[in-house]
């Protein structure tokens, strides 16, 4: 009997620590409230939610200065992660976020379902104020714009001159702009001369990476504008994974890392390989991972058109109480005078496309990478980017079971293309 | 209860002072308040913790199983009733039984060792050693580390290709092992961390469970002649029955929920690109936060809430044999 009693009571207590998720779940969305209200009267807080660095913080004070009735109270999150769980987990409750939240360009497919959970930022005022495709990722069929764009990830190819030189190809910026000009084909054709010559160093970091390069130009990649799953027979999709292998093993252009692991970090200092394709903020994480590695360099060229990678927006939450004075606030910091001054604070590219113009980001140059004039050649990526792929609620899903698929034949090794491929259709069937 | 037992009741009142009405009716009510005070006050006092566990633990598991009955998106919120039709197709998943396959194995893995290193560990801090509390309190010091700190060290260790262990394998002419490809080295490295992180906290209760056992048993041993390892298997070990219960118990509740250590160790945080290391957790982390679809992700949390409870009650049993080899005392 006591057996059974102390039994009864360690069942329970295994109940109490197996289950602690816990799921809120708010009712479906009330109505759009829009934008109302009068700004600049009474005085208010408006609460702001970043992550990792906005460059903000001097902003605030000058904006508090211009409007004395207003006072900022700034949420700063560590990562892009946390920020995001904080943002589904109060969207669900229905209560707690900021009246202002900074949202990063990966989120926006999740975000544009629930457009009832934020407010219409579309305003005459701020038309044509960022690059097109910029604005089309943030804003529903329906014509709502749920945030303004702050920052953009332009991407160009960095390249190790030195090791060029060793292998025999032209090092300086307009030689390999103009080498790699072309389809990605070019580039790997260029890959193949550089491997032989190499000695062991491979072309590009990873499968993975350069993938997400390619499958960035494709307009429906995994879904149709309806939504509907079309990964699995799309054939530009089977294409870019079976050139990208190709290249990767059978090639070996590759050289088997996986972005972000340890392995990847360290192999920024021995060597590994020599090209990588690089959006803006990347130039700081080649630096840091690369620290007195002599010989990094950026190329004002993209393979196969130009890409994107990454960058921020800001959103108002129609749970928030002051969303005018939020909205106010949010277009005043996006727009190109103030975003300049972020970018010279924390580096963060503008999306605008004024402040892609303005002398002080053109002049721009980085002296890690042999002083290349970042800034233009950045905004030069900028322009050159065309398709703003759909990217619809599973392409984020998809995508991660196609990077594991890659990194299966790329780095695990644990699988051939067509096997991979397999797995990979059935990863997409169990969505 | 013990407390009851040891209440005696009330003491017959003595001669009344029947001149002050006060004091009778204080005694007539101090009459009647200890029946129902002995009766309900050891309740009241532990009702705290129900109280409590029937907010945070009874209130989800009852609230996650409604909503495993659901379509239920995780900003959406609820949508139609389901049924079981989140079951059906989370039981039809290979990802499924992967899953419940990794989490068994790390689990193994990671306990076994664990439990068997920890008496050891204990058994040589019982002995007479100089600065005992320095030693003693040196096994803790892994534990005050936390997790993703371990894992980040971890993680550096066992790297595939600059990682300090491979570099010593090739060093001496081995091959290198494939941490993240290979599903049982993943499943090993894993099984490094927690080890490390829980085997001293387990050795110091195994520990304060040695010091209690009565110095004249082992004494009685010593005059029947028992060597210290016959001591150590005929009374320490199952002297030591109710504490091997405990951390059994609570080592498989943590061992069958790992999710920290598996989930650092590489950065996209799925289990590896072939589901290497995803446990059950992290299944429930991908389809609720991943894919959003609490419904399925509520399913797989009742299925592994069952799964623990069954293995608790094969524990139970199981140890209780072990344990009580030696002769219940």
């Amino acid at each position: 009997m006591r057996v059974k009693a102390r039994f009864t009571a360690l069942s329970a207590a295994a109940a109490l620590l197996a289950l602690t998720m816990t799921a809120c779940g708010s009712g479906s969305g009330t109505e759009n409230a829009g934008v109302e209200g009068e700004t600049g009267t009474d005085d208010v807080t408006v609460s702001v939610g970043t992550f990792n660095e906005f460059g903000y913080e001097e902003l605030f004070t000058e904006y508090e200065e211009l409007n004395p009735n207003v006072t900022i109270e700034h949420k700063k999150a560590a990562t892009s992660n946390e920020a995001r769980d904080n943002l589904t987990t109060r969207l669900a409750a229905g209560s707690g976020l900021s009246d202002i939240e900074a949202i990063e360009v990966d989120w926006l497919p999740e975000l544009l379902e629930f457009p009832d959970q934020f407010a219409d930022l579309s305003d005459p005022a701020v038309e044509g104020r960022w690059l097109d495709w910029k604005t089309a990722a943030a804003t529903t069929e329906d014509g709502q714009l749920i945030g303004y764009g702050t920052d953009a990830g332009p991407q160009g190819v960095c390249y190790r001159a030195d090791l060029f030189e060793k292998a025999g190809l032209p090092s300086d910026r307009e030689s390999v702009a103009a080498m790699l000009d072309g389809s990605w084909q070019d580039y790997f054709d260029a890959g193949k001369e550089f491997v032989a010559a190499s000695d062991g160093v491979a072309w590009f970091d990873s499968a993975g990476a350069t993938y997400q390069g390619m499958i960035n130009q494709v307009q429906n990649a995994y879904e149709d504008n309806d939504g509907n799953v079309i990964a699995t027979e799309n054939a530009d999709v089977k294409d870019i994974y079976e050139q990208i292998l190709q290249a990767s093993v059978t090639d070996g252009l590759s050289a088997h890392l996986t972005q972000w692991e340890d392995d990847w970090v360290a192999s920024f200092q021995s060597d590994a390989f020599a090209t990588k394709l690089c959006p803006g903020w990347m130039l700081g994480v080649i630096e840091g991972n690369a620290e007195g590695v002599e010989g990094w360099d950026i190329a004002d060229v993209f393979p196969g058109g130009g890409g994107n990678w990454g960058g921020s927006y800001l959103t108002v939450p129609t749970q928030g109480a002051n969303q005018a004075e939020a909205k106010k606030l949010a277009e005043w910091l996006t727009a190109p005078e103030q975003q300049i001054k972020a970018f010279e604070s924390k580096g963060t590219f503008p999306s605008q496309v004024e402040a892609l113009e303005s002398e002080e980001l053109t002049s721009q140059t980085n002296a890690f990478f042999n002083d290349a004039p970042t800034g233009e050649i950045l905004a030069n990526r900028a322009t050159a980017v065309e398709v703003t792929p759909f990217k619809g609620p599973k392409y984020f899903a998809i995508n991660d079971a196609m990077q594991q698929a890659l990194t299966r034949v790329d780095v695990d090794k644990t699988d051939d293309p067509a096997s991979s491929w397999e797995k990979f259709v059935t990863a997409v069937g169990a969505l | 209860m013990a407390v009851t037992d040891r209440v005696q009741p009330p003491p017959p009142t003595t001669k009344q002072q029947t001149s002050r009405d006060k004091s009778v009716k204080r005694l007539a009510f101090s009459h009647k308040v200890p029946k129902w005070d002995v009766k309900l006050s050891p309740y009241l006092y532990i009702s705290p913790f129900f109280l409590l566990f029937a907010v945070t633990g009874l209130f989800p598991l009852a609230y996650t199983a409604w909503v495993s009955l659901h379509s239920w998106n995780l900003i959406g919120g609820k949508g139609a009733f389901t049924g079981l039709e989140n079951y059906e197709f989370v039981l039809a998943q290979p990802f499924f039984w992967n899953a419940v396959g990794n989490t068994f194995s790390i689990f193994l893995l990671s306990s076994v060792p664990q439990v068997v290193l920890a008496i050891a560990i204990a058994a040589v801090l019982d002995a007479n050693l100089r600065a005992r509390t320095f030693w003693r309190m040196g096994v803790l010091v892994p534990f005050v580390v936390a997790p993703v700190a371990v894992g980040l060290i971890f993680n550096n260790l066992f790297a595939d290709q600059a990682g300090l262990f491979n570099e010593m394998l090739t060093g001496i002419g081995l091959d290198p092992v494939r941490w993240h490809s290979d599903s049982l080295a993943s499943h090993a490295a894993i099984a490094t961390m927690v080890n490390f992180r829980w085997t001293g906290y387990n050795a110091l209760i195994f520990l304060a469970a040695m010091q209690a056992i009565p110095r004249d048993v082992y004494e009685a041993a010593t005059i029947d002649g028992a060597g210290r390892l016959r001591q150590f298997f005929s009374v320490t070990v199952p002297m030591l029955r109710p504490t091997i219960i405990f951390v059994v118990i609570t080592a498989t509740i943590g061992g069958l929920q790992i999710f920290d250590e598996a989930r650092v160790f590489d950065q996209a945080g799925l289990g590896g690109a072939d589901r290497q290391w995803q446990t059950l957790t992290m299944y429930i982390w991908e389809l609720g936060w991943g894919q959003r679809n609490f419904g399925r992700a509520s399913a797989v949390a009742w299925l592994l809430f069952l799964i623990i409870v069954l293995i608790a009650m094969a524990n139970f049993l199981i140890t209780r044999r072990i344990a009580t080899q030696g002769g219940r005392r």
